[in-house]
């Protein structure tokens, strides 16, 4: 049994995928470094991530699974389960064996493990989408903090970037330390907040203007008007919208 | 004037909340050249209601004034209210102040009738045209159509809207002469003949030029007010039918009448919402747009109302035991989704999964299937669990007893609306 250790990047786990055909290691367990292996009896190896074995990787699982089945290693990659790529070299391993796109094969342990924790990962991306509030800041940045369940952030880029296309916007998430801003033309991740945004004890009350304040009562007298007392079933309301989640919505923070 | 505006926002947000769509799904509206917003196909909701329902378009109306008198609305001229009026700047405002925010999908405007339907339609449309032209917003857009109003108004309607719809409310005539006596069917459903003809026109135009303009993308919806008159769920779900494939309707919403005022036309202020018939008329309703059942299987003259203890297409699955069990691994997905317990995710993974392999139990229950029911119905790879022929009574006792139903401890028995 060997322990591979690589990087933590996405194209770091296709090296060491790539690296187990190239070596023929057969037991193995792939962890991102700094996580603690057990010491004893054990053999362990640091990959050094190499942009042309990880491309090769990519090309053979798109003509594997296509697309639509690389989007979906990806996204369970991003839940950063402690083992999820030994289930990703698992699922890897019976497509090339088995020369078909294998990811419609629920009955196998590795590719179900593979859809149900895209299919998390896909849950909390869509939750992020619905549940970030922004707060527009005097500089006229709409301004969110989250700090999602799994790493969603490249996963919610697209939709923010297509939607707020005419506002400057910036998410960021305290979690990871690390966010998207988007300047009109293009969102690029960051890995730090704008000064103006900072106080001594997080983010500045002070950064935002007026009318944040006169929105933020608006919609939370608007969630309060829509509801209907005669219907109220709160079992429902937390199955939707689970407690983990209000710190981020305006109406729920009264 | 910020007071003010609060005001009104709760009176109107507060009399818009009856009309129970929320949708804002069905559009693929872009993003084009840099404006603000577009339509999620799937919709979002970006948060629930405390009664669990999704929010995902402000829902207001453009005001509560109305000329009509209808018995189960809020608005009712003779009901002693507070009344106000959004000016067209306030609603586009709003909109786009929550949009920018991510608390919305977009917009949702319903109005009371003033003065009359084209004045009123008009004012509806003038927001849709200023969202759309003057602040290029792309997001999702719901428009009330107002009976009466005319063609052009109608047609301009749906040039800015993603969604037209028109609330037929009372699902008969006899319904509607009943409460709402300023109403006829033939009014409401000139509107819906009108719209579905409009998208099927400019479909086939489409067809010949591309850069026909959208109608009403997201299509048209209605609602139905359950439990306010006596109509039988047999007549609803024959209602329900009619629409659907009459005027090509994407949704009917059934909205279980919530008692807020004192008529004696009406169940008393005292009665309890039906929310488990509700429910019940929304999974017969599932059943027909994507389970591929008619209405003829669910209910019939015979059995008019909708059994409440168990689903529908369970009571569906009771009535025809000689149809099954089915084998897993063989049947059609046509009649994998007439099991009771598996959705049409589970059906399509079935169909997936056995090309690979025969399932067995340990293979179904791992794909989400509720075995508790499914299991009565269907053999697999594995022996039978259940080998045993069993009555439809029995089996009615069996999973009744295994599972708590989620509404048991929720609503306690529901008090029959008419004795």
């Amino acid at each position: 049994m060997i322990w591979l250790l690589y990087d933590g990047s996405f194209e770091g786990m296709l090296t060491v995928v790539f690296e187990t055909y190239e070596y023929k290691w057969k037991e193995l367990h792939i962890r991102k470094e700094g996580i603690t292996v057990p010491l004893l009896f054990t053999e362990t190896k640091t990959v050094v991530t190499d942009e042309e074995k990880a491309k090769r990787v990519w090309k053979k699982l798109l003509d594997l699974i296509g697309s639509k089945g690389v989007q979906t290693v990806w996204a369970a990659w991003l839940s950063e389960k402690e083992s999820i790529e030994d289930t990703i070299l698992g699922v890897i391993r019976y497509a090339i064996d088995s020369k078909q796109n294998v990811l419609s094969d629920f009955a196998h342990p590795d590719v179900l493990q593979l859809q149900q924790t895209a299919k998390s990962v896909g849950r909390e991306k869509h939750r992020m989408e619905a549940f970030v509030r922004f707060q527009l800041t005097k500089d006229g940045i709409y301004f969110s903090v989250i700090n999602p369940d799994f790493n969603v952030l490249p996963l919610i880029l697209p939709h923010f970037r297509d939607r707020y296309a005419d506002q400057l916007w910036f998410i960021f998430d305290s979690r990871r330390s690390y966010g998207i801003y988007y300047d009109l033309e293009k969102a690029v991740f960051v890995d730090f907040i704008p000064n103006s945004l900072l106080s001594a004890n997080g983010v500045s009350k002070e950064a935002f203007g007026e009318d944040e304040d006169l929105f933020q009562e608006l919609w939370s007298d608007y969630f309060k008007s829509t509801n209907i007392q005669g219907r109220k079933n709160t079992k429902l309301h937390i199955q939707h919208v689970p407690k983990r989640y209000w710190k981020y919505l305006v109406e729920k923070k009264s | 004037m910020q007071e003010r505006l609060q005001e009104k926002l709760n009176i109107l947000a507060d009399s818009a909340k009856y009309d129970v769509s929320c949708s804002s799904s069905g559009s693929d509206r872009k993003n084009t050249g840099k404006g603000l917003g577009n339509a999620s196909a799937s919709g979002i909701c970006h948060t629930y209601t405390e009664d669990g329902r999704c929010v995902s378009l402000l829902k207001i109306l453009l005001t509560n004034h109305c000329i009509f008198d209808c018995a189960y609305c809020v608005s009712r001229k003779s009901n002693d209210i507070k009344r106000a009026a959004f000016t067209v700047q306030e609603v586009v405002d709003l909109t786009i102040g929550f949009y920018r925010r991510n608390y919305i999908e977009g917009l949702f405007l319903s109005s009371g009738i003033f003065k009359d339907a084209d004045t009123t339609m008009e004012r509806l449309v003038r927001v849709a045209k200023k969202l759309r032209t003057e602040h290029r917003f792309n997001g999702y857009i719901h428009l009330k159509t107002i009976p009466g109003a005319s063609d052009e108004l109608m047609r301009e309607a749906g040039l800015y809207a993603d969604r037209l719809s028109v609330n037929i409310e009372l699902p008969t005539e006899r319904g509607l002469k009943l409460l709402a006596p300023d109403k006829t069917f033939t009014s409401m459903e000139k509107p819906m003949g009108f719209i579905s003809n409009t998208i099927t026109a400019l479909d086939d135009t489409r067809k010949l030029m591309l850069s026909t303009p959208k109608f009403a993308p997201a299509g048209q919806s209605t609602q139905v007010i359950v439990g306010a008159t006596d109509e039988s769920d047999h007549e609803i779900i024959q209602t329900a039918d009619r629409f659907y494939r009459g005027f090509q309707l994407k949704r009917v919403y059934y909205s279980g009448y919530v008692p807020v005022l004192a008529d004696n036309r009406l169940p008393s202020l005292s009665t309890q919402v039906p929310l488990l018939r509700e429910n019940r008329l929304y999974q017969a309703d599932w059943l027909m747009r994507f389970y591929g059942f008619g209405a003829h299987e669910i209910l019939d003259s015979g059995q008019p109302y909708l059994d409440l203890d168990i689903d529908p297409k369970f009571g569906w699955a009771l009535r025809n035991l000689h149809l099954f069990p089915l084998d897993i691994n063989k049947s059609d997905y046509e009649m994998i989704l007439r099991v009771p317990g598996i959705g049409v995710r589970s059906a399509q993974k079935i169909i997936a999964a056995r090309r690979f392999k025969s399932l067995g139990w340990e293979n179904l229950r791992k794909l989400g299937i509720s075995l508790n029911r499914a299991r009565y119905f269907i053999v697999c790879k594995d022996r039978a669990l259940e080998t045993k022929q069993y009555t439809p009574e029995t089996l009615r006792h069996l999973v009744l007893s295994a599972g708590n139903s989620k509404f048991s401890d929720l609503w306690g028995t529901q008090t029959s609306l008419f004795g």
